[in-house]
């Protein structure tokens, strides 16, 4: 879903540039909570992760591909604020050293999948996890939903600035109607992918993933047994 | 050895994880669909395709993941792949190890660190 520069004009381009800015500092501040020793490796190693599965295209249909947007993966494992910024970072490499997606249009680009991709799908992700008993193994479904969903609500909002500062004359229920559909089916790519990575990570290191923190919390309350610590072998 | 250790210590995990990013991005991306994507397409059947404008980075050497200079494809993209990956890696790893909170609370007995045996070892750990 990389913009490339010359589909919006300048006014545009300028405000979601300044959004995306206003962003990322909101998130250069709410990070600091998420990442600590443990969690800034693994926030820095969900970036390369991320920048790798935007690589997969993966075939959709008739001619089309998808490929991961990586937001709702990203803000499950690491946090919805590091998340802004490891999207943020990985469309910053792409625009300046891979010409994948535009410079002016970098800031379109961060509004979409580094803002409205992570938030829509740390939202859902937060709202199946409140209806759910707070258990591991929802963590992965939930983070599936949220990244089915958060695919089409990116799709919605580039439609939206299309309508608004678009550069070609095009109707823009064309353009909805066609977005929609197509982001509804590479959503459930989205979905998948999310769903089978994050449920490795839980499976393995629980302790690594940022929404899984709550249900870990609980399940050691539960049952976990005192360990010698001089158990030494 | 005893069943505590059944978890991968982190620096595994991290390890492992890395280098199946690395696959992704540095072998694997070659298979990937070469098909445009969802934007692209709708951009094309609806008619604005054309207004899209070159990218003033389209000159780098890795632009369109592929690496100047290396005509095989494979390796070719499968280079791009990897400098991206590691460029991101040093980037967002940085920026994060430096807005990291200094945790130098618990650095005693057992605490996050317990499944960590590498702990006392480690030389990032600063003093308090």
């Amino acid at each position: 879903m990389h913009v490339p520069d010359g589909f919006l004009d300048a006014p545009t381009s300028i405000a979601t540039g300044v959004v995306a800015v206003g962003g990322v500092a909101l998130a250069l501040r709410g990070a600091r909570r998420e990442l600590d020793d443990r969690t800034a490796p693994m926030a820095g190693l969900v970036a390369t992760f991320v920048f790798a599965g935007q690589m997969m295209n993966f075939p959709v249909a008739a001619g089309t591909s998808g490929h991961l947007l990586g937001g709702a993966l990203a803000a499950v494992l690491a946090g919805p604020w590091t998340a802004v910024l490891c999207l943020s970072t990985v469309l910053m490499v792409q625009a300046l050293f891979m010409a994948d997606g535009g410079i002016t249009a970098l800031g379109t680009n961060i509004t979409l999948m580094g803002l409205v991709g992570v938030a829509a799908g740390w939202l859902v992700f937060k709202a199946v996890r409140a209806l759910l008993p707070d258990r591991l193994g929802v963590v992965a479904p939930a983070a599936a939903l949220a990244a089915l969903v958060s695919v089409p609500v990116a799709a919605s909002v580039f439609t939206l600035l299309f309508a608004v500062g678009g550069t070609a004359p095009v109707a823009t229920d064309r353009v909805l109607a066609a977005m929609l559909s197509w982001h509804a089916v590479i959503g459930i790519g989205e979905a998948v992918i999310t769903g089978l990575v994050v449920a490795s990570v839980v499976g393995v290191r629980p302790d690594l993933v940022y929404g899984a923190r709550s249900a870990l919390r609980s399940r050691t309350l539960e049952i976990r047994q005192p360990t010698p610590a001089g158990e030494a072998s | 050895m005893s069943t505590s250790s059944r978890r991968p210590s982190p620096r595994r995990f991290f390890a492992v994880f890395l280098l199946a990013a690395l696959l992704v991005a540095g072998v694997a991306s070659y298979y990937a669909s070469s098909h445009p994507d969802g934007l692209e397409f709708v951009a094309e059947k609806t008619g604005f395709l054309d207004t899209a404008e070159d990218s003033p980075a389209a000159a780098s050497p890795f632009a369109d993941y592929s690496t100047k200079g290396i005509d095989d494809d494979r390796v070719s993209g499968g280079v791009a792949g990897v400098v991206g990956s590691l460029s991101v890696l040093v980037l967002a790893g940085g920026l994060f190890w430096v807005l990291r909170r200094r945790d130098t609370d618990h650095a005693g007995p057992a605490g996050a660190s317990g499944s960590d045996g590498s702990a006392p070892s480690t030389p990032t750990t600063s003093g308090v």
